[in-house]
């Protein structure tokens, strides 16, 4: 059974944690601004958002070289750092804006599930972020809207 | 590392800024924020400087700790001579702000000189800038943080500023940074509007590093969960806040009531932690939305309320229905309490107003209090108040003087100077609650004698902050003391003083002290910085800080005769509850904190100390 | 089954492994006439500066890869389609029959018809063949001239930059990217090239070019105003049209591309369409060819699972962009001019180089243009795409348009 990640608003705080977890994980600093998780603050609501690994892959079918791959062990759609050219046109095909562009090394950032232990779901002190059988999220709310951004082709073999 | 090592030195009076080099030898002795930044003061502010000219500095600094993953690491401090006490002033902020200072790449700020025109601060990481600010010059603290998001193109941009107090001179006048955290006390805005500077906006992008990783997040891991376990910590402050303290401190006869007159008030129960929970009549909604945290922090005691549409504060007003910074307890305390005021969204709205504007609402609600004494006994009528009925009790009149306040207009110019300027222009300084100008905060020190103490000897003025004896005397951290018992407090303030400025300088929270001591926070600062951290170095750092500022304000001018409490306290017993028949006991324990302190019976630290510490 | 692709580029390619999804015992034949394995024209400009080899242009990184997929990838040209017969005719006189047909044979660089634009230096960026040429004549600090300043041309810039030469660029309308960016982005791409010392002639155009025989820089650029510029390589950027020729007789409905419906089906039976070369529904209604990378992957994906007997339909493409010029980072959505009786926001900080406009349809956003910003900008797609009813937000994004990852965030997770 494939994880995936977990996502109450409800309960997140805007502590931050886990986005300083992510860019700990991922750069091996601390910096918010190269997390690829983001937690969004409506001031009586923070929404922590990151990519899906939706089935669509908008960014993955997009990459011109292959840089976006599937690891087959957490689905996660992984970017493989040697092969990306910095062409940004997955940043702009997917509809979730979750891959986006690193000036620092012209190459792109998005989630990978940390290999199957998310940083950001362990640092979480509250539960707004857990990590658990796909089924257990009820696939969740992002997917249902993946959906809707969908050029046609999920109502045909979905 | 843990430190950038970077200070921006910026000079309003000529639009310059520079970048520096951190003083590491000074780094290695104060370790940051209050600290450090306390040495940069000494060594380049004239203590007997008049705080509103332009020879005063200010210095908004982090610690070392700010903008990583330590849980609360994201405050600053803005240090500078306080407007409305003439003394150091050191006002600690949490929000965003500091983290995003740090990851712009900068440990400090130096803010010296006096712009000509109204002008704010652009820091985009490496480049910093000194901008016109006259479309910004008139607006609140709300109306800033979107403007200059908006203009620079950064929804993400943290902004720090004053509001309408700052810029019209109300001598509390605060600093406020995401919205409603605030550097809150000692009129720090009061100075950053006497420079003509509106704000600081920050985008920082560079992130933090630390010394050793791998052994900070073991620490910083650890730490967390000693949070997460504490009760306070882990249950108490997310859930109801520092709020939870007002029945508490009620019930223990120390909620000072009606400009300290009475020691327990009939309406604590209204304005409560658990009052904010409860479901409103009008409209079935409870005044608390949830709890926030500040960067990086795993507590989360701050309170996002949303105020009743109905209330006549706001019935016309949609701009103040949406979610904002809801009541902490000192705030909940200085507004109610201190004002006789039970009107839970009367203080709410007010307490938004002092986040709009920028002002602290401890000094604002006990100078309200002043004013409603003096008002009470005639000293001060509706001709001087502008038609206002100061009544013990009025949530019209408190809400009025919010508004007016803010906006520094009509009567709110005298509410502006603060209860001790205030009672001396009416003839009635023993009116003031207030120690070395600035008023106390909510603990009553007839009912809680050692935080009497601490008042009076605390740096700043009264302050609870500075040395935080109600988590022993009420709460039993580390261990319980008798709140009505004075012997044995002189150890105790001091223990807390010299943790609490240790603390201050980190980058973390003073809340993580109900469950950390300082053998929890001495690796996390190892793990970040070089230099090799242990509590006890901690705690020598922070007795050699508490002794630096003291220097600083004996050089000011302040005496031995300033460690003191207003009459009210000395002399006038509280009336009721468990405190009933006492008075504050300060003649005798402040003979024996000087003597712990190592100074001499004026209050001087000896040669001795000073070579100790190593000054 | 049998499917016959024609064109292995993106479009082609994504639809053959589609195809192989969908029907996993069905025939494929992958045709494309270009001599290497199939490449992706977008990772030209990283080869020319050197970022990739050749190998790092291909689709598909491994050798294998059609073969494991059981997938039949020629080198074959197809020369004439005959929808009666159900077969192609390759160049060579070879004939393949097909039950399904995909056409997804890109397009090519049209050449403007003036003096001398047949000259050796004289090249369009295109193919791999093309960018080899390149290659060899941009040596560093040799002049260059770039013939349009469209999405193409400015990402050819980007990389001729990166090289090392000193570029000029000429272009026909009054700003850079027209058809990508409104007046105030294209002017503000500009005067950031001015920035960065790149010479970029507006509303210019190349007369003819010369060959002057001299060792350095020997083609001479004439223009239509000012002195005629020399340089090594002249780079012509000027617009790209469907290779739709080989159609003609086939009884196939062309416009401007190939017309094809909702299911990528052209006019024909068991002909479909997909990529540069498929004039299909637009998102906004109408009938385009979007010559993008996303829109031919998304084609090849549904085309291919409605030839394989599926029902997918198409919600039309969106014209999209992101531009990398000289370091400035910028992007156009969908109905960026706006439409009629629509409102428009926008916010522009000249000094930074920073700028936003949004487009709405009553509640909905319908386009956009963002210079200096990348952090989530496919939310700009993900609301437009999506037709989301911005409610509440439609008035804070007129107050403040940046706050765009929030409004996203705000209508969609609700
Ligand atoms: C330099 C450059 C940069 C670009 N940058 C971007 C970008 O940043 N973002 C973006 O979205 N798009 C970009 N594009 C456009 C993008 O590459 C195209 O939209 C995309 O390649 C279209 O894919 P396609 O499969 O439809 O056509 P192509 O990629 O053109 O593939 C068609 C293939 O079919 C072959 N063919 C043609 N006729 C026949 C025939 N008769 N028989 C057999 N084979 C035939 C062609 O030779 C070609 O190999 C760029 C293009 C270029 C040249
Ligand atoms: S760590 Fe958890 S609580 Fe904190 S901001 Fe992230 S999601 Fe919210």
């Amino acid at each position: 059974m494939l994880k995936s990640l977990h996502i109450d608003p409800g309960k997140c705080t805007l502590c931050m944690q886990c986005e300083m977890a992510c860019s700990y994980e991922n750069e091996g600093l601390f910096n918010p601004a190269k997390s690829r998780i983001k937690v969004f603050d409506f001031h009586d609501r923070f929404v922590p958002y990151t990519c899906t690994q939706c089935a669509e892959a908008w960014c993955m079918s997009a990459c011109p070289v292959d840089a976006i791959s599937v690891d087959h062990a957490t689905g996660a759609k992984v970017v493989s750092d040697d092969l990306c050219v910095g062409c940004k046109v997955c940043t702009i095909a997917c509809p979730f804006g979750t891959v986006n562009y690193n000036h620092d090394t012209g190459k792109v950032i998005k989630c990978d599930l940390c290999g199957g232990q998310p940083a950001c779901a362990e640092a979480c002190p509250t539960g707004a972020i857990a990590y658990v059988d796909s089924d257990w999220t009820g696939y969740d709310k992002m997917r249902r809207w993946a959906g809707k951004t969908d050029s046609g082709a999920a109502q045909a073999h979905a | 590392m843990g430190w950038t090592r970077k200070v921006l030195r910026v000079n309003l009076s000529k639009g310059t800024c520079a970048s520096e080099p951190l003083n590491m030898e000074w780094a290695q002795k104060y370790l940051g924020q209050r600290g450090l930044a306390s040495r940069y003061l000494v060594e380049e502010v004239n203590p007997k400087v008049d705080p509103l000219s332009p020879d005063n500095k200010m210095f908004f600094a982090t610690g070392p700790l700010t903008g990583t993953a330590a849980s609360t690491g994201g405050r600053y401090s803005v240090i500078t001579k306080g407007a409305l006490t003439n003394a150091i002033a050191c006002s600690n902020s949490g929000g965003y702000f500091g983290a995003e200072l740090k990851m712009a790449g900068w440990d400090m700020v130096i803010v010296e000189g006096k712009a000509k025109k109204p002008v704010y601060l652009l820091i985009q990481d490496d480049k910093a800038e000194v901008r016109p600010a006259d479309h910004l010059w008139g607006k609140s603290v709300w109306e800033t943080d979107a403007l200059l998001k908006s203009e620079h193109h950064e929804p993400q941009m943290r902004i720090s500023a004053i509001g309408r107090a700052g810029e019209s001179g109300v001598m509390y006048a605060c600093i406020v940074n995401d919205l409603h955290r605030a550097a809150g006390r000692s009129g720090v805005g009061a100075v950053m509007g006497s420079k003509n500077l509106k704000a600081l906006a920050v985008r920082g992008t560079q992130g933090v590093k630390v010394h050793d990783f791998p052994k900070f997040m073991q620490a910083v891991t650890a730490g967390k969960k000693v949070l997460a376990a504490n009760a306070v910590t882990g249950q108490g402050l997310p859930a109801y806040g520092t709020q939870v303290l007002m029945n508490v401190i009620n019930e223990t006869g120390a909620l000072p009531t009606r400009n300290h007159r009475d020691v327990q008030f009939e309406g604590a129960g209204r304005i409560s932690a658990e009052a904010m929970r409860e479901k409103r009549v009008t409209d079935g909604k409870a005044n608390l939305v949830r709890n926030q945290a500040c960067f990086g922090c795993t507590i989360a005691c701050g309170r996002i309320s949303q105020i009743d549409k109905t209330h006549f504060t706001v019935a016309n007003n949609p701009k103040y229905w949406g979610a904002q910074g809801g009541l902490e307890y000192e705030a909940a305390w200085a507004l109610g309490a201190a004002t006789g005021v039970a009107d839970l969204e009367a203080l709410t709205y007010a307490n938004y107003l002092c986040n709009e504007q920028g002002m602290d609402p401890i000094t604002f609600g006990t100078t309200v209090g002043a004013a409603m004494e003096l008002f009470e006994m005639g000293v001060l009528t509706t001709k001087e108040t502008g038609g206002v009925e100061l009544k013990f009790g009025s949530a019209e009149a408190l809400t009025k003087l919010a508004e007016v306040t803010g906006m520094g207009e009509g009567f709110g110019k005298e509410i502006g100077l603060g209860s001790k300027r205030l009672t001396e222009k009416y003839g009635h300084p023993e009116l003031s609650m207030s120690v070395k100008g600035q008023e106390f905060p909510a603990y009553d020190g007839r009912g809680i004698q050692g935080i009497g103490l601490a008042y009076a000897t605390s740096n700043r003025g009264a302050c609870h902050l500075r040395g935080y004896t109600i988590a022993s005397e009420i709460l039993g951290i580390p261990e319980k003391t008798d709140p009505l018992v004075s012997a044995g407090k002189a150890g105790l303030v001091k223990a807390f003083q010299d943790a609490t400025a240790a603390v201050d300088s980190s980058g973390l929270c003073v809340f993580t002290t109900f469950a950390w001591t300082l053998d929890d926070i001495a690796p996390q600062i190892d793990g970040a910085c070089e230099g090799g951290w242990t509590a006890a170095r901690l705690l020598e750092m922070g007795e050699r800080i508490w002794n630096m500022e003291r220097r600083f304000n004996l050089d000011a001018g302040f005496t031995a005769k300033d460690d003191t409490l207003p009459k009210r306290l000395l002399k006038e017993a509280a009336k009721t509850g468990p405190a009933k028949g006492k008075v504050n006991d300060l003649g005798k324990m402040l003979p024996e904190y000087y003597k712990l302190r190592g100074w001499s019976p004026e209050g001087v630290p000896t040669n001795e100390t000073v070579t100790r510490l190593a000054l | 089954m049998r499917y016959v692709l024609i064109g292995a580029g993106p479009a082609g390619v994504v639809a053959a492994e589609t195809l192989r999804k969908a029907d996993p015992g069905g025939d494929i034949l992958l045709l494309g006439d270009e001599p290497e394995p199939p490449y992706s024209r977008m990772a030209l400009p990283y080869f020319l500066v050197g970022t990739i080899d050749e190998a790092g242009t291909y689709l598909r990184k491994s050798e294998t890869h059609y073969d494991d997929l059981g997938i039949t990838f020629r080198h074959a040209r197809a020369v004439r389609i005959d929808p009666a017969g159900k077969t192609v005719a390759l160049e060579g006189g070879e004939s393949v029959a097909y039950d399904r047909l995909m056409i997804a044979t890109g397009s090519r660089t049209q050449r403007p018809p003036i003096p001398g634009i047949d000259l050796p230096g004289v090249h369009p960026c295109w193919t791999l063949a093309d960018s080899r040429e390149i290659v060899r004549r941009a040596a560093p600090d040799s002049r260059v001239v770039l013939m349009g300043a469209g999405f193409i041309g400015c990402i050819v810039l980007e990389s001729l930059i990166k090289r090392g030469v000193k570029p000029t660029v000429v272009e026909m309308a009054d700003r850079m990217v027209p058809r990508m960016m409104n007046a105030a982005a294209g002017g503000l791409i500009k005067k950031w090239c001015a920035t960065k010392g790149i010479e970029v002639l507006t509303s210019t155009k190349v007369t003819a070019i010369e060959d002057t025989g001299e060792a350095r820089d020997p083609l001479r650029v004439l223009l239509d105003r000012g002195a005629p510029l020399r340089a090594a390589l002249v780079v012509v950027a000027t617009g790209v049209r469907p290779n739709i020729a080989f159609l003609e007789g086939s009884g196939i409905e062309t416009d401007f591309g190939i017309r094809v419906d909702s299911h990528l089906k052209s006019s024909v039976d068991d002909v479909y369409a997909a990529g540069d070369v498929a004039q299909g529904p637009d998102f906004m209604g109408g009938w385009s060819v979007h010559a993008i990378q996303p829109t031919a992957v998304e084609h090849g994906r549904i085309a291919a699972l409605n030839m394989a007997d599926g029902n997918a339909s198409y919600q039309g493409s969106l014209a999209m962009n992101v531009l990398d010029t000289a370091g400035l980072v910028s992007s156009s959505f969908g109905q960026w001019q706006g439409v009629e009786s629509g409102e428009s926001v926008e916010r522009m900080d000249e000094a930074r180089f920073r700028y936003t406009r949004l487009e709405f349809d009553g509640e909905r956003l319908v386009g956009a243009i963002c210079l200096g910003r990348t952090d989530q900008i496919g939310m700009l797609r993900g609301l437009i795409q999506s037709r989301v009813r911005l409610g509440d937000w439609k008035a804070r994004l007129m107050e403040d348009p940046q706050r765009i990852s929030e409004a996203y965030v705000a209508s969609t997770h609700k």
